[in-house]
């Protein structure tokens, strides 16, 4: 029986992936689990299963191609199975599809001509719709201007006529290219120049060149996310100086009767207190929604893990009831996974509550950014061995600084104040937390 | 060139169609004796005589049908509906025969027959008698619905209309009739299916007809002293349809509005908005507005019937809306 594959979901902001790369081609055969391709999504390369076996009866679309999500993208048939294809997709409501896929048959230039059409008038690089007028997106592809690269003068941003005019008489005006490489801009009066010290500079020193690299889709989907973030969340911060001299301690001693495989970090404590914490504040535990507050009955933690090249938020579900080994062993196999780019849905869906540390590279505080649609997120820096004030005399004494970044839409200053509090506690009394 | 009265102006049209074709003959109430209700028939009947210019019962139904058999015998009936809200009451008439004979019976017949009939708000009459209905004659292949903004074009269009072969609706507007013009003299035909711009201009392109172009007009010389010039597409005949002018101007402009009396929902403007969508997509830089009569059964109130109605200045403020948008 025949089975359409079609391009999965594995961000809840996905809305399309970019199919990388087949692993199987037409024709090879397929065993229910197989990897058949490899999409690349917003936040990380990741691998499409097969979900029965037979052959890979035929590509739907080629490598190199971002697809919707919902698509059809291949054909799984059995051994020798015949299909006609336009019924198969035809009889699954995909009309659109099964006339590209004609498209695609009957006259490939075409499509591909109509694809990059497309890209160039109403998407720009990080997948949101560019609005522009349709005189100025027909000047734009007429002209060969990228959308992307203008700035439109109408209302809520929208290019239009002018717009375009005006980009057309800047390109006009601009200087040959020649005037500004760098040969231009030596003066050769700089060896003449003898009052200056010689040891500073050399006159032959070539800096090197400027580097344009594209962003990636991860950069372009962090870069998005923040700047909504930024420019929509009314952030105020929070931030309190942790007595963690009992968790050092617990933490070399449960670490000292732990293989190094099954080590506890601090960040694995700072998790579960955390959840404890919100367990008791369900109004930071929550996301905004249209014209409502959610409360999150669940306390799913993402924790942010450095990948290269950005940042990806796995996610630890129900920590406030796991065992702190349990929200250990996890953290440690999604960041494996993440870091491979090989990461699941599950693992980077579904927080309701994200925190970000920085205390293995020496932070004294910093502030994050919360991460939409989420109400807070907790900035950890280093424990550090600090000068306190304790009974009147002056000690050396363990303290980690903590920074809630919250949503003032959805709680106050008071309501962050008493969370800190709560959370001081727990992790002030860490035993509670192996409890 | 002689400034007369839209109504001189069709008053001429009927007259020199009369004295030139004897198969043309005027029925309708009150059109002979007292010279019609707007006045524009007054001294026919002591000209023509009662056989050609003919007063019927207050039964518009009988009026429209008896001028459609008349028709069918090789005359050539101008029918008088004192206003158009009254058209409904003969509509079955219109839409059912009228508009199909030729169609249905292989074209064996032709029904040249005009229904100069009166429409618009804006002289307290009230709901019943104030609405503007147009487009719901112009949605019927078979009929030809025509309504003029100018005398000249009065003049011009009725001749034609009376000339023509086919069933037309010949819509004049109640507060236009003493709207004065330049009109030609003498055998002035203007053909039936043709917009034409009535003022030049280059940034937004209005598109209007009847008593909407008078007002639009005013609009656009109070923005041109903005610096803002209108152009100014009078469609003249809303079906057949000729959208030639309106996409030669809105390829210039790219911008545009559409202004008519009636309501906006399944309106003129509607169409209008649809076809440019259609003919000119590529030359859309700004969403296109509408400018039409508030969507309530006409008030008689003074004040809030002209609120009602579409003014000057909803004009002005659509032009700069669309300009600035």
């Amino acid at each position: 029986m025949a089975e359409i594959v079609r391009m999965p979901k594995l961000g809840f902001d996905m809305q399309e992936g970019l199919l990388v790369r087949w692993v199987k081609q037409e024709g090879d055969s397929v065993q229910k689990g197989d990897i058949l391709a490899e999409i690349e999504t917003d936040k990380a390369t990741v691998e499409v299963e097969a979900h029965g076996s037979g052959k890979l009866y035929r590509h739907l679309v080629e490598a190199d191609t971002s697809v919707p999500i919902g698509d059809p993208i291949a054909i799984v048939a059995d051994e020798g199975e015949d299909v006609n294809v336009d019924e198969l997709l035809g009889s699954s409501g995909q009309k659109e599809a099964s006339s590209s896929a004609e498209a695609k048959k009957e006259a490939p230039e075409k499509k591909e001509e109509s694809q990059t059409s497309e890209s160039v008038e109403s998407s720009s690089q990080t997948g949101e719709r560019i609005k522009a007028s349709p005189l100025a997106k027909k000047m734009a592809e007429d002209h060969q201007l990228e959308l992307a690269d203008l700035s439109g003068s109408g209302p809520g941003g929208r290019i239009v006529k002018k717009d375009i005019e005006a980009a057309l008489a800047a390109e006009k005006s601009k200087p040959v290219e020649k005037e500004v490489q760098p040969e231009a801009i030596q003066r050769p009066t700089e060896e003449k120049v003898e009052a200056l010290p010689q040891a500073i500079w050399q006159a032959d020193y070539q800096a090197p060149k400027d580097q344009s690299v594209p962003m990636n889709k991860l950069r372009q989907a962090i870069g998005r996310r923040m700047v909504e973030s930024k420019q929509q969340i009314p952030h105020f911060y929070v931030t309190s100086s942790v007595n963690v001299e009992s968790l050092m301690l617990l933490y070399k001693q449960v670490n000292g009767s732990l293989p190094k495989e099954q080590k506890i970090s601090v960040n694995d404590y700072v998790i579960k207190a955390t959840a404890l914490t919100l367990r008791s504040f369900p109004a930071i535990n929550a996301s905004i929604k249209g014209d409502s507050i959610v409360k999150h009955g669940a306390v799913h933690i993402g924790v942010a893990v450095a990948v290269e090249g950005g940042l990806l938020t796995i996610v630890v579900r129900d920590a406030d009831v796991k065992p702190i080994r349990v929200i250990s062993d996890e953290v440690k196999k999604m960041a494996a996974r993440v870091r491979d780019g090989k990461i699941k849905p599950e693992d980077v869906e579904g927080s309701t509550f994200s925190i970000s540390n920085l205390g293995m590279f020496d932070v004294e505080n910093f502030a994050a950014i919360i991460n939409p649609p989420e109400a807070a997120i907790l900035a950890v820096s280093s424990a550090q061995q600090v000068p306190v004030v304790e009974d009147d005399e002056l000690k050396i004494g363990w303290r980690m600084k903590l920074t809630l970044s919250a949503d003032h839409r959805v709680t106050d200053g008071v309501e962050a104040a008493k969370f800190m509090q709560t959370l001081s506690k727990h992790l002030e009394n860490p035993l509670r937390l192996l409890l | 060139m002689a400034k007369i009265t839209m109504r001189q102006a069709i008053s001429q049209a009927l007259w020199e169609e009369m004295e030139r074709d004897p198969s043309v003959f005027i029925l309708g109430e009150e059109v002979g004796v007292w010279g019609g209700t707007y006045a524009v028939t007054k001294g026919f009947y002591d000209h023509f005589g009662e056989e050609r210019v003919r007063d019927t019962p207050i039964a518009e139904a009988a009026i429209v049908g008896a001028a459609i058999g008349a028709s069918l015998t090789g005359t050539r009936p101008v029918a008088e509906l004192m206003t158009i809200n009254f058209a409904f009451s003969a509509m079955d008439h219109i839409v059912n025969e009228a508009a199909k004979f030729h169609y249905m019976f292989n074209g064996q017949m032709v029904l040249p027959l005009v229904i100069r009939t009166v429409g618009g708000g804006g002289r307290q009459l009230g709901a019943t008698h104030s609405q503007t209905p147009d487009a719901i004659f112009a949605h019927f292949p078979g009929l030809k619905v025509v309504s003029p903004g100018t005398p000249a074009d009065a003049k011009g269009l009725l001749k034609a209309a009376i000339r023509s072969n086919d069933p037309i609706m010949f819509i004049e507007h109640a507060t236009l009739y003493q709207t004065r013009g330049e009109v030609p003299e003498g055998d002035y035909i203007v053909p039936i299916g043709k917009s034409t711009v009535q003022r030049a201009g280059e940034h937004v392109t209005i598109v209007t007809y009847s008593k909407m172009l008078e007002l639009s007009l005013k609009a656009a010389e109070k923005l041109s002293k903005e610096g803002i010039e209108a152009e100014i597409v009078d469609l003249r005949t809303l079906r057949p349809l000729d959208m030639e002018p309106v996409i030669e101007s809105f390829k210039k402009t790219n911008r545009a509005v559409v202004v008519e009396e009636g309501w906006k929902s399944y309106g003129v403007g509607a169409e209008i908005v649809s076809r440019i969508y259609e003919e000119a997509f590529d030359f859309v830089d700004a969403p296109i507005k509408r400018v039409a009569q508030l969507e309530v059964p006409l008030p008689y109130n003074r004040r809030l019937e002209q609120k009602a109605l579409p003014q000057v200045e909803d004009i002005i403020s659509a032009v700069k809306e669309v300009y600035n948008g």
